[in-house]
């Protein structure tokens, strides 16, 4: 099956800032595919290309088989955009904004369906300068979705929403994509990508740095394991800096961590054994996406080259 | 394969440009946007109770064809409350849907950013063309005030006016940054074309060159014509050329330069 969205040789700049230097990439249909990278490394540039809401500079994109910017009319009845940072007029009433722009497509979703959905019924009639945060970024939800799209790109979905609110929003987009809508996500949020992604692309000033699932990814990258515990006595670091499976160790207070690759536990552990140490309050905490990340662009804590403006 | 159950057989599916000049309207109706409109009534309401007070301006004057002063006033009025909407209500209303994203996010559906500034424009034509009959109603039932004797020729200067201000007004948008700038180039063209539309010196009591560069104003075109009419002339075709010329050039020049981020 052709790809939803494919993406080649992608090149925009703003005058002298090179925002995307060489991007290429396919989505597949029905997967909730993120694009993941830090701020200023050129997210926003390429689904605005991929909206049709820049011109790139060089390369090609199809999304659906259109071209975004040829083919707009009929895109943008295929294609649901939830923007970062969008707003609606202060009076527009909620009930009114969906029943607005379910009027701007051919095959619209039931606009008081989607409203229960995102959990506004109540909000219907409320004025939306008067909406909580949360509120503004499920409306804007809705209205990406109220065209009954194919694809559907959210930016920056939950950005500034509390935990739960978060939360819950993940479970909706999950819901959406049971549904057959394949969606782009873009994201600076690690945890994010790793729970609602199927594949993630990690972008880098400019660059896709790799395509692959969350889960592919931090095995790739040999990602570590980080041991803390509270020793019961105090012990020679030399002890745990042997080990060929141990990179680091560090104190913090009274705590011990110790990073390593996946072995590093056992050995850890035999080492503590042999010398009598008890580990209290032993926590490991596996490799994660955001380990992969500082380790596949080359990063080290701290130290962030400063990409072109985003 | 859609997200959702097909609509309800009983929803109803206007046209996009209609749905989006409906909610303009109500948005035009809501907040801020209210007391605009009712400056646009009330002011020059306001002003015709006044100098429908003066004695002066009542008495038949030879030279206007046994009209009266107030009668020749009148469009003067008519050509403020047009200049207000199109000048102090346009361009914030518009630049401030871009500084807020509104036209950014209309870019990515069906409807497009065009319709929005269609349906705005729409929605102040229609109040301008309400303040207009309210005001000449007004005039006529409590002051006496002659409908024009010339009707078809002062709907063509009226319409002709209002296309050159609000092409404008749809200017100052397309070039204003954010909608508090707009609202500032706004205020600071409309009181200049006042002065030359005669609201505070009447044109023909102007220095020779205020009123040659009167007359080349949009206002200073319109007012002429439009009392022309109400005289029972037809307009002169250089004061209607003068407020085409405007309506093309303005108009052309925001259509190019307007940005939609």
């Amino acid at each position: 099956m052709p790809a939803v969205i494919e993406v080649q040789h992608l090149h925009k700049s703003y005058g002298k800032t090179v925002a995307v230097d060489d991007i290429s990439f396919a989505v597949e249909q029905g997967e909730i595919f993120g694009i993941l990278g830090p701020n200023g490394a050129g997210k926003s540039t390429t689904v605005e290309c991929i909206e049709g809401l820049r011109t790139p500079d060089r390369g090609q994109i199809t999304v659906l088989g259109l071209d975004p910017q040829r083919d707009r009319a009929e895109l943008t009845q295929q294609l649901g955009v939830q923007l970062q940072d969008s707003q609606l007029p202060d009076q527009l009433r909620v009930a009114e904004a969906l029943e607005l722009y379910s009027a701007f497509y051919r095959a619209p979703a039931d606009w008081r369906e989607l409203m229960d959905l995102l959990g506004l019924a109540g909000k219907a009639n409320t004025r939306f300068g008067k909406l909580s945060g949360g509120q503004k970024q499920r409306l804007s939800i809705a209205l990406a979705l109220v065209g009954s799209p194919q694809v559907a790109v959210l930016d920056e979905l939950t950005t500034g929403l509390d935990p739960q609110a978060r939360r819950d929003t993940w479970e909706l987009i999950e819901g959406v994509r049971s549904r057959g809508v394949t969606i782009v996500l873009v994201t600076h949020f690690m945890e994010e990508a790793e729970r609602l992604c199927d594949r993630v692309a990690l972008i880098d000033a400019g660059r896709v740095v790799v395509v692959d699932s969350p889960a592919a990814l931090a095995e790739q990258a040999e990602a570590e394991q980080r041991i803390q515990f509270r020793p019961s006595v105090p012990f020679d670091d030399g002890l745990l800096t042997v080990l060929p499976d141990v990179t680091n160790v560090i104190h913090r207070g009274d705590v011990v961590v110790v990073t390593g690759n996946n072995n590093a536990l056992n050995a850890v552990t035999s080492v503590l054994a042999r010398h009598q140490i008890v580990a209290h309050q032993l926590r490991v905490e596996q490799g994660s996406l955001e380990d992969a990340f500082l380790t596949l662009t080359g990063r080290h804590d701290g130290a962030r080259p400063r990409a072109g403006q985003n | 394969m859609s997200v959702m159950t097909a609509p309800p057989p009983t929803a109803t599916r206007g046209s996009a440009l209609g749905r989006l000049t409906l909610t303009e309207l109500k948005l035009f109706t809501r907040g801020r946007a209210l007391v605009g409109m009712l400056l646009t009534v009330a002011v020059p309401l306001l002003l015709l109770i006044i100098f429908g007070s003066i004695r002066s301006f009542n008495r038949p004057v030879k030279v206007y064809g046994g009209l009266t002063v107030l009668d020749v006033y009148v469009p003067i009025l008519l050509a403020f409350s047009v200049a207000l909407l199109s000048l102090l209500t346009i361009p914030p209303a518009l630049a401030g849907y871009r500084e807020m994203g509104v036209l950014r996010r209309l870019q990515t559906t069906p409807a497009g950013p065009v319709r929005v500034l269609t349906a705005q424009l729409a929605v102040k034509f229609g109040a301008a063309a309400v303040t207009v009959i309210v005001i000449l109603a007004v005039a006529r039932i409590g002051y006496g005030v002659a409908w024009p004797r010339e009707l078809a020729g002062f709907a063509v200067a009226g319409l002709l006016t209002a296309a050159a201000l609000m092409a404008i007004g749809l200017f100052i948008a397309a070039v204003a940054p954010t909608g508090n700038v707009a609202r500032g180039i706004g205020a600071i063209a409309f009181y200049p074309m006042m002065f030359f539309a005669g609201l505070w010196l009447p044109i023909p009591n102007m220095p020779r060159v205020l009123q040659h560069i009167s007359h080349a104003t949009p206002l200073g075109a319109a007012v002429p014509a439009l009392q022309n009419a109400t005289l029972g002339h037809w307009p002169t075709s250089l004061q209607l050329l003068t407020l085409a010329a405007y309506a093309v050039a303005f108009g052309l020049a925001a259509a190019r330069l307007f940005r939609w981020e």
